[in-house]
């Protein structure tokens, strides 16, 4: 048998590695010689989109990354770390694992959680919360969608109750372009105190490298490099590319890590995860200008002959790289064993700056750590404007007719799976582990308190990819606002996003440009809030054989609220004022009414005004802060309608109506704008989704002062009824609903999803 | 040695997910699926060579820890 | 509402007059030893300290927890691996002296597993993972654990778990109900758990086992306090 340094590597080895030739000259002049096998493979790892960002990275750079709580910024580490005062940081991120999931929903989305988790607590953060947004295909009469749904749901539930850490919330929606490529975007964020921050950087030359957690079997060869390429029939075929978690193994690592941590041992650590031990050690090495050695031989392995080319590459689950400072190893080791963790001295920092791998004291690979980190090739890619957006935003949604009897269209709506009740989904994750989920899943955002101190953090995810189908940049824009919005609904303040951009493939100029509009889109946006990036991350290549998914940007958005309770959306006591926030327009274009009553993705998606949006915000959080709020909610999918509905009905057991008439009273302020013109068509102030709107309850004696506020803001408002009784009963401008009992929503909403898994 | 153990939920309690399981494979068309009993599966590899002794220590593994006899019963195939 | 609000560490304290020593059992991948010994220390105000599963000697505490999550991955059945941890035999000790002994949750899959409570799990009828509210019933307010409440009366608690099907043979069963051990039922069986248990104790009424979390039920902020029925009724020995 040849060994990885005799092997001569042909065009073919080079190019099954996914490399160029031009990337091939690259290597060569880094080296200044030849690659091996080994090294190839290495390079091949860490220059893949999913290590190196190498297609996005050129426009990833216009988002803003700075803000005086941002401490550690996008990019620099594993995870963002944002400022919530009182020495406190959280830490959180997004990561998607739409790949694996896709070929095996269970354990895909099992070890995407797993591995997000790793990012938050290598960095010395508690994980105290999870979430996360997924798509699929359409779940109606579709056995495929089903069992995608029923394995991801399965596996989050196992990995994230199991490791205790809390599911409290997320969002799906489901549209045939997902069909077979669903989106598993993770969220984690953890807390910790300022100081307790780690870098995962190798430092101090002489230090030992200790490899800790599970054994390296052949798992996922080169997972990385399969997350980038296109998912196509044969794909069914690469199921040894999929990792099986260990959620029971993560705990004991996580507690120990966090102790480890804390006896201040440790100089840097660092999760192996995708490109497993390679990006590991050539990562902390480079941001510890120094270098690597390792001897894969001492790699603690679970399957035999192993090659250095399947260790370097392997991305076994729940293993990790920590760099101790020398002498303390007696203290760490005794940690380890508390734990039942086996952990291994497997190498040493180095001042030559090399990554070097050794086996049996027999060097196999040796590259220069700071170039194979860090400069991988950067793309600046073909972009043209798709050719469809022109025919979808000519369409207008009133060549369509009437949508018939306008009961029968809001039961339609509460029943289609993107905005039905997920209770079907949040009932299977533990959601109220570690006792702090002060608002449960369900609302627009989910709270969790942190104990001992007078804050807690609302977080939301985000993003409606019909919206970015028919304008990417208005659609990121959206996603974003609307992110800020559910946190702000909830009367927090808005601090800082994660994200994942899912997209297609890059190369065609026409998704390569949809990537850059939502990039442009989620900027604005995100310098009109001052919610700057934490982190993220760029799934690509998300292709079913039909074509590319649309472009989906998603938005984990993080708020802090202080010494106040949060809001919830469900109406709570009969009688109290119903109020609609912000203005209704002609916006039917990309709504969830015109994909479920009539099977049409078109028409010009509603517009936002960045302005108009973070001044509905600021009144929302003032409103809060002087507690005159009863319930907030968000008018999104399926309008004023579906909002009203679904604050009537989400607080199970307790389901309460209202009577309510919109345009009955007049605008105010006076002479302003109104919430609801007269020229604007009955459905599209019922389902329509103009942005920037939210439905308010106050109590009869806030009135007076919530008016006050409300007046003092830009925000145009109307009061449109009242709460209370056994029915919800909309009147728009002399047209609407005839009075539904709220019994009959529920049913229909709670059930939806529910219905279908079991049908 | 290899000692092949099987653990089932004992005939008088119900198996919830042998009956999911039964009722999927009528509804993919499989018929004649009378009853579905779902099980572990553990193989052991054991040292030594006393046939005898093996059995007795199986056995007692089966009753403290590998199956709970309030609800499941086991039985092992040893080879050689 | 006040403007200023410290979470979880409510103005008053249920009770600071008794003083129960409390001992939450710290196996390997128990979750929620840190919300029980959150809610008996500052919400309850008792003495709560966590004991490695190494442990040997419980013999400062009155009474021992073990509390939910996922001990050893709840790898071949739920608890059956725990059980075999050190610290149980003490906790039989603990529990053959008359002390008190409290699992909840994968803290009472140990118990059974263990043989201190009779009965098994079997995995929730849907054979999905639950997690929700849910209303439970008191069976019997004679016991240690149920004393503060009536017989009757309506607790509103959490449940989380995927095994949490009470099984117990008809003989079994006619003990228990003979004995009157069934301290709790669920009102809306949410797992097919038999006749609708959700707590047992031993025949000493001194162990107790149930599924629903009252530590997730103590404090006004996280939607119920009838779990403090519960610790009440143990911190009013």
């Amino acid at each position: 048998m040849k060994t990885a340094e005799e092997i001569k590597l042909t065009p073919e080895i080079i190019q099954k590695h996914g490399i160029t030739p031009a990337e091939y000259g690259s290597i060569k002049k880094i080296l200044g010689r030849e690659p091996n096998l080994t090294e190839l493979g290495i390079f091949s790892v860490m220059w893949s989109e999913h290590c190196s960002y190498k297609n996005s990275k050129n426009v990833l750079k216009l988002l803003p990354k700075d803000g005086p709580r941002m401490l550690v910024k996008a990019g620099e580490e594993n995870a963002g770390v944002v400022d919530i005062g009182d020495g406190l940081v959280v830490v959180f991120k997004m990561e998607s694992h739409n790949h694996p999931s896709a070929i095996e929903p269970f354990q895909g989305a099992a070890t995407g959680v797993g591995g997000i988790l790793r990012d938050i607590f290598t960095m010395g953060a508690r994980p105290i919360a999870s979430m996360n947004s997924l798509r699929f295909g359409k779940l109606d009469d579709n056995g495929n969608t089903k069992r995608l749904l029923s394995g991801v749901v399965a596996g989050i539930s196992h990995y994230g109750n199991c490791i205790g850490v809390p599911t409290i919330g997320g969002e799906i929606y489901f549209d045939e372009s997902y069909e077979g490529n669903p989106l598993v975007n993770a969220f984690a964020l953890g807390l910790a105190r300022r100081e307790e921050i780690v870098k995962a950087k190798a430092e101090g030359t002489g230090n030992p490298v200790f490899y800790l957690g599970a054994a390296t079997g052949r798992d996922g060869m080169g997972g990385a490099a399969f997350a980038s390429k296109d998912l196509s029939e044969a794909s069914e075929k690469d199921r040894p590319a999929v990792q099986v978690g260990d959620p029971f193994l993560e705990k004991l690592l996580l507690e120990a890590v966090l102790e480890l941590l804390k006896s201040g041992c440790v100089v840097g650590i660092q999760d192996m995860g995708a490109a497993g031990l390679t990006c590991s050690t050539c990562e902390t090495a480079s941001r510890g200008n120094t270098g690597v050695e390792i001897d894969v031989a001492k790699v603690p392995q679970r399957e035999t002959g192993m090659v250095p080319y399947e260790i370097m590459l392997s991305e076994s689950q729940e293993r990790m790289l920590v760099i101790l400072k020398k002498g303390r190893e007696a203290e760490a080791k005794r940690i380890f064993e508390k734990w039942d963790l086996h952990a291994e001295a497997i190498g040493l920092v180095t001042d030559d700056g090399l990554m070097r791998v050794k086996e049996n004291g027999v060097t196999v690979s040796e590259i220069p750590a700071k170039k194979l980190a860090d400069d991988a090739p950067v793309y600046i890619r073909e972009e043209k404007e798709p050719a469809y957006l022109k025919s979808a935003g000519n369409f207008d949604p009133k060549s369509l007719g009437s949508a018939g009897d306008l009961n029968a269209v809001l039961l339609k709506l509460l029943d289609a799976p993107s905005i039905a009740s997920k209770e079907w989904v949040y009932g299977q994750y533990d959601h109220m582990v570690r006792t702090n989920t002060v608002v449960l899943p369900g609302s627009d955002a989910s709270v969790i308190r942190i104990k001992g101190t007078n804050k807690s953090i609302a977080i939301s995810t985000d993003g409606n990819s019909t919206y970015c189908y028919l304008d990417p940049y208005e659609g990121a824009k959206i996603a974003v606002a609307e992110a800020a919005r559910n946190v702000a609904c909830a009367g927090a303040v808005p601090l800082s996003i994660t994200n994942c951009l899912n997209f297609g493939n890059p190369m065609n100029p026409e998704i390569f440009w949809t990537l850059k509009k939502c990039i442009e889109g989620i900027r604005d946006a995100c310098l009109a809030f001052e919610t700057p990036v934490s982190g993220g991350n760029v799934s690509l290549y998300n292709q079913n054989p039909k074509g590319a998914i649309d472009p989906t940007p998603t938005i984990g958005m993080v708020g802090l609220i202080e010494g106040r309770e949060p809001v919830t959306s469900h109406f709570k006591n009969e009688g109290d004022v119903v109020i609609l926030l912000g203005q209704t327009r002609e916006e039917l274009g990309g709504s969830e009414f015109l994909k479920t009553i009539f099977g049409v993705k078109a028409g010009v998606c509603p517009r936002l005004d960045l302005k108009e949006a973070k001044a509905l915000n600021d009144l929302m959080i003032r409103l809060a802060k002087e507690n005159l709020l009863a319930s907030a909610h968000d008018c999104a999918e399926g309008g004023l309608a579906v909002a009203l509905a679904e604050s009537c009905i989400s607080n199970k057991g307790y389901e309460m109506g209202a009577a309510i008439n919109v345009g009955a009273t007049p605008a105010r302020p006076a002479g302003g704008r109104r919430v609801a013109p007269t020229d604007v068509s009955t459905e599209a102030l019922l389902f329509g989704e103009s942005q920037s709107r939210v439905v308010i309850s106050v109590s009869p004696k806030n009135l007076k002062k919530a008016e006050e506020v409300i007046q003092s803001s830009a925000t145009p408002y109307e009061v449109i009824g009242k709460t209370g009784g056994e029915d919800l009963a909309i009147q728009v401008i002399h047209r609407g609903l005839t009075p539904i009992p709220v019994r009959v929503l529920s049913h229909t909403w709670r059930n939806a999803i529910g219905r279908r898994m079991r049908g | 040695m290899k000692a092949k153990i099987y653990v089932t939920l004992k005939k008088s309690v119900l198996d919830p997910q042998g009956k999911a399981v039964g009722q999927a494979l009528s509804s993919m068309g499989f018929g004649g699926v009378r009853d579905v009993r779902m099980g572990k599966y553990i193989e052991l590899e054991m040292n030594g060579a006393d046939r005898a002794g093996t059995e007795k220590n199986i056995k007692a593994m089966c009753e403290k820890l590998l199956a709970n006899t309030v609800i499941e019963e086991y039985r092992w195939e040893i080879q050689n | 509402m006040s403007c200023f609000l410290i979470n979880g560490y409510p103005d008053t304290r249920s009770h600071t007059r008794f003083s129960v020593k409390f001992g939450v059992v710290v196996f390997p991948g128990s979750n929620c030893d840190e919300d029980c010994r959150h809610v008996l220390k500052n919400v309850m105000g008792q003495e709560a300290d966590f004991v490695w599963h190494k442990d040997r000697d419980l013999s400062r505490y009155d009474c021992v927890v073990l509390p939910g999550g996922f001990s050893y991955g709840d790898y071949l059945r739920t608890g059956a691996i725990a059980r075999f941890s050190p610290v149980m035999e003490a906790v039989q000790k603990h529990a053959e002296r008359g002390k008190l002994v409290i699992g909840i949750c994968n803290g009472f899959q140990i118990l059974l597993e263990s043989g201190l409570l009779p009965g098994a799990m079997l995995r929730n009828a849907s054979l999905k993972f639950v997690c929700k509210f849910v209303e439970l019933r008191v069976e019997s307010a004679d016991s240690a654990f149920t004393k503060k409440t009536k017989k009757g009366q309506r607790l509103r608690l959490p449940v989380a778990h995927g095994e949490g099907n009470y099984f117990a043979d008809d003989e079994a069963l006619a003990d228990l109900k003979k004995n009157d051990q069934i301290l709790l039922r669920y009102a809306d069986n949410p797992n097919g758990s038999v006749e609708d248990i959700a707590g047992i104790c031993n025949k000493k009424r001194n162990v107790f086992g149930l599924m629903p979390h009252p530590e997730r039920a103590s404090e006004r902020e996280l939607g119920s306090v009838d779990g403090r029925k519960i610790f009440e009724s143990i911190v009013s020995q």
